[in-house]
């Protein structure tokens, strides 16, 4: 997608950042989303759809760690269950995509000639359809659920991902390394599997954390929209929303799924940029 | 030069049937009964098929995409399920205030971004252009509807400068359409403006190694002559090539935006379609969309080519 | 030679800081030029003779760190502030870099690039600026100087380009013009004519006029003084024909033997100079051509020599083991 594309790619340009401590904290603060997130039905949390109408958007308190929305259900827990919802989609969509658009991108930047001008033509149909449009459209006609969610931003995901992935091949393409492999012999699959893939691999995981990150606000643009996972699942994205008639009287309804949601997108655009500065000879560390 | 032109004609013939093809098919394949879900309780066969056979549902797919597009070319891209307006006249009547709303985010991106992106390249490495690639960073992580959410809260609860919502028309009241779009556009813009800043910023760092700004200092010229007319221009090939991909992000962000701020453009017709399911808005605002979306590209594609002659001769 | 000089440097040190160190791009460097007059500037690349020429105009990297005086006019040019530098460059001070491809813009008309300078300096307006512009063009050899004016740098040759520059460099009338290798770019067909050029202007004009080089040959006949640089430091100075008739540092000499001789037989090897120049980031004692010089001794290694006097005639040279003044 065009956004995903130009988003990432001015990522990717940047210059590395230093900073370790930043970069540990990014790895803990999503570490502790995720862990959170998995071990959500254990912990001691209220449960996130009880209404409680006489507890309507109070403040902090023994019950409510973080206090209640406007329907009175604990904030808390509702982070915690919405994090499922960012991660999975989060998570698996940008899988999909990499491992569809990973080997597409490979064998178009290997083979070249039709298979590469079939790929890059269908990127491009792809990427001709703003990223959030397609995605509500599709979306609209295959129903909201968090799988169907999870298939259309994969879909969406697959063209910056098999760019990457061709880029990636066609700067290894025609290294020596591979001119060598196919002197002895070796046949394409091996070259493709043994040589190139262990090769394009960390540039397309850091590219993959990028694109997670970009992912985690669509869903989350989804959700506030209402289009996205279906109610009374709680969303971070649909929480937001439901904060904005809280704004004038308790405004961390709004704010505290917002936060969330940033601290963890940004997480992942600080580590994918780590990533991506080990991963370029540029950028490294002199 | 023509030649140019007509290659990337040529490659965008393609595309747009290609576009048009996966609107419909998306439509077209979708699970389930379109018949029945427009119908919904009121769903009797005979009433079904009657449904049927007047959208054409019953035909062969081919036809009904070819059906459907004949239409579309000619302008004709059906009728709103719930209003029955002409889907055409409905996006054509919103898209002015889509278009107004996509300039002034630009005008906003372009204001912030430029002289921001040129004082970072000057101060390259200083206090400044460490703070705003570092802002720039963290404006990545932060969507559109986040920011919207932020600025109606300081601006419209808070300080209660600004309407949070409501759309006046242009002709009815020009300084109250200007307000109306304010925290919109800055919205967007504010979106938009670390790309073109980060992208402005290192072109003209590498402009302003050359040798001929050095030529210029030496020649005894004033400091904003020799950024804004040796170094600016140089560097302007990149930022109208950015400014042209933006347009594409923009049109993504107008729907968010559109939502939140209850401005009648395009985008808040898409959803209203989405929301009343009403298939063939939602179709006809897709296909608009995305041609224009594809069009777009294919200017900045030729914008770029005449301002750089060595795309146009081939691989630069 | 009346009064005090045009140009006086006296020690100027610049350095630069570096990720391995700070490193001496000029090291105590002395130098006079009367008004009128032509001083060559003699060394390899990287002996710091680029970066002299910027130290005077003041336009440094800004992280370099600038010792001693620049003396123009009587006044200290690192001292001056901002504004005032820029008033006097362009102006008072001109100079044209090596390669017009690189140093005119490539977006800007000539025309503009001409009339820019002047309309700055000399408060004109636009039509009497561009009728000076077509003069300078003239001036400097360009046909048909009235269609130059709305073209582009990449539509000259290399040669045409560097006489725009020049014209841009003499257009405000300065009074010292610095000439860094002017001709190095371009085809040596046309060198002689750029230099020629500059030669005449100078006349004309009355002007002082630094001419930067590494090649030797070229300072012969068209300078009145030349200083050798190696290293960031002067090693030799004189007045030309003395320092071709009676060098005293080796350096100088292995220069002058580098210069292919049309006359020699076939095949002759080329002389050069075998070793490398210094790293500038480590500092050395003694003298920093020793390494390579043959005719080094212990004390060259240990001591730096400084500038001592030959002759009355203003001869100069920085070395232990001169060279004896050679049979003709």
């Amino acid at each position: 997608m065009a956004a995903l594309d130009v988003e990432v790619e001015q990522i990717a340009a940047t210059p590395a950042r230093r900073g370790r401590r930043v970069f540990w904290l990014a790895i803990a603060w999503i570490a502790m989303v995720v862990a959170a997130a998995i071990a959500a039905d254990w912990l001691p949390l209220a449960s996130p759809s009880d209404i409680d109408l006489m507890a309507r958007r109070a403040g902090p308190s023994p019950d409510h760690w973080l206090g209640t929305d406007a329907l009175g259900r604990d904030i808390l827990s509702r982070l915690v269950f919405g994090a499922r919802i960012s991660l999975t989609v989060g998570l698996i969509a940008p899988l999909l995509g990499l491992f569809i658009g990973g080997p597409l991108g490979m064998l178009a930047g290997y083979f070249r000639g039709r298979i590469e001008t079939l790929v890059v033509g269908g990127i491009d149909v792809l990427l001709a359809f703003p990223p959030l449009v397609l995605a509500l459209a599709i979306t609209t006609y295959l129903g909201q659920s968090v799988l169907n969610i999870t298939i259309t931003l994969g879909i969406l995901s697959i063209p910056s991902l098999t760019r990457v992935a061709r880029a990636a091949t066609l700067s290894f393409a025609d290294r020596e390394f591979v001119t060598a492999a196919r002197a002895l012999g070796a046949s394409h699959r091996r070259i493709l599997m043994r040589e190139l893939l262990p090769n394009i691999a960390l540039p397309l995981i850091a590219f993959f954390l990028l694109v997670v990150a970009v992912i985690i606000v669509i869903e989350g643009a989804l959700s506030f929209l209402g289009l996205g996972v279906p109610a009374p699942a709680p969303s971070w994205g649909g929480m937001i929303a439901e904060g904005r008639d809280s704004l004038d009287t308790a405004p961390s309804i709004a704010f505290l799924p917002a936060g969330a949601m940033f601290l963890t997108v940004l997480a992942f655009n600080i580590i994918g940029d780590r990533v991506r500065a080990l991963t370029d000879p540029r950028q490294g560390a002199l | 030069m023509l030649g140019f032109v007509g290659r990337r004609l040529v490659y965008l013939v393609p595309v747009l049937i290609a576009v048009s093809l996966l609107t419909f098919l998306v439509a077209a394949l979708l699970p389930g009964d379109l018949a029945v879900a427009m119908l919904a309780d009121e769903a009797t066969p005979e009433k079904m098929a009657a449904l049927r056979s007047e959208m054409g549902l019953d035909q062969p797919l081919v036809l009904q995409y070819l059906h459907w597009l004949g239409g579309a070319l000619a302008g004709d891209l059906g009728r709103s399920l719930r209003t029955g307006e002409k889907v055409l006249s409905a996006i054509l009547q919103r898209l002015p205030v889509t278009l107004e709303l996509m300039l002034f985010a630009q005008l906003i991106a372009l204001a912030i971004g430029v002289p921001v992106g040129i004082l970072c390249a000057v101060r390259n490495g200083g206090a400044f252009d460490r703070l705003m690639t570092a802002i720039a960073f963290g404006k990545l992580s932060v969507p559109a509807f986040m920011l919207a959410i932020v600025l109606i809260y300081v601006f419209s609860v808070t300080l209660k400068w600004l309407p949070a919502t409501g759309y006046v028309p242009l002709d009815e009241d020009v300084v109250g359409n200007l307000r109306s779009f304010v925290l919109p556009a800055v919205t967007l813009g504010f979106g938009e403006w670390p790309v073109l800043m980060r992208v402005l910023r290192s072109d003209m760092i590498a402009t302003l190694q050359e040798d001929y700004i050095a030529m210029a200092r030496a020649k005894g010229l004033k400091r904003w002559r020799i950024l804004l007319v040796h170094a600016l221009k140089p560097s302007s090939l990149t930022l109208v090539t950015v400014t042209g991909i933006n347009i594409g992000r923009l049109i993504g962000g107008t729907v968010l935006v559109e939502t939140i701020f209850a401005l009648p453009g395009i985008g808040r017709l898409l959803i209203g379609a989405i929301n009343t399911r009403d298939f063939v808005v939602l179709q006809g605002v897709v296909l608009f969309v995305a041609t224009g979306f594809v069009l777009v590209n294919f200017v900045v594609d030729i914008l770029y080519g005449v301002l750089d002659p060595r795309i146009r001769y081939g691989r630069a | 030679m009346t009064g005090p000089p045009l140009l006086a440097v006296e020690q100027l040190s610049v350095d630069l800081p570096t990720p391995r160190g700070p490193l001496r791009a000029v090291d105590e460097v002395d130098l006079e030029l009367e008004g009128g007059r032509t001083l060559g500037i003699v060394g390899e690349s990287g002996s710091g003779k680029t970066m002299l020429s910027r130290a005077i105009l003041q336009l440094m990297p800004r992280r370099a760190r600038i010792g001693g005086r620049v003396l123009f006019d009587g006044r200290d040019l690192t001292r001056l502030d901002a504004e005032a530098l820029r008033r006097l460059r362009g102006r008072s001070i001109a100079v044209v870099f090596q390669d017009p491809m690189t140093s005119l813009n490539p977006v800007l008309t000539i025309g503009r690039q001409i009339a820019e300078t002047l309309r700055e300096h000399l408060e004109i307006d636009a039509s009497a600026a561009a009728t000076r512009a077509i003069e300078l063009l003239a001036d400097v050899g360009i046909p048909a100087p009235k269609q130059r004016l709305r073209q582009y740098p990449h539509q000259l040759s290399g040669g045409m380009r560097q006489r725009v520059a020049i014209a841009i460099a003499l257009s405000c009338e300065p009074r010292l013009l610095i000439a860094d290798e002017p001709t190095t770019a371009l085809d040596v067909t046309v060198q002689a004519q750029i230099l020629d050029l500059l030669d005449r202007e100078r006349q004309r004009r009355d002007m002082a006029m630094i001419l930067i080089t590494h090649d030797l040959g070229i300072v012969a006949g068209r300078t009145d003084e030349v200083a050798v640089m190696y290293a960031g430091r002067i090693v030799e100075r004189a007045p030309t024909a003395r320092l071709f008739k009676a060098m005293c540092m080796p350096y100088t000499e292995a220069l002058l033997a580098a210069i292919p001789k049309l006359d020699a037989p076939p095949h002759t090897p080329l002389a050069v100079i075998s070793g490398r120049p210094p790293d500038p980031t480590q500092p050395f004692r003694g003298c920093a051509f020793a390494p390579r010089c043959r005719y080094r001794a212990e004390r060259c290694a240990d001591q730096r020599p400084s500038l001592i006097p030959a002759d009355p005639s203003g001869h100069r040279y920085a070395c232990w083991h001169p060279i004896s003044p050679r049979a003709a």
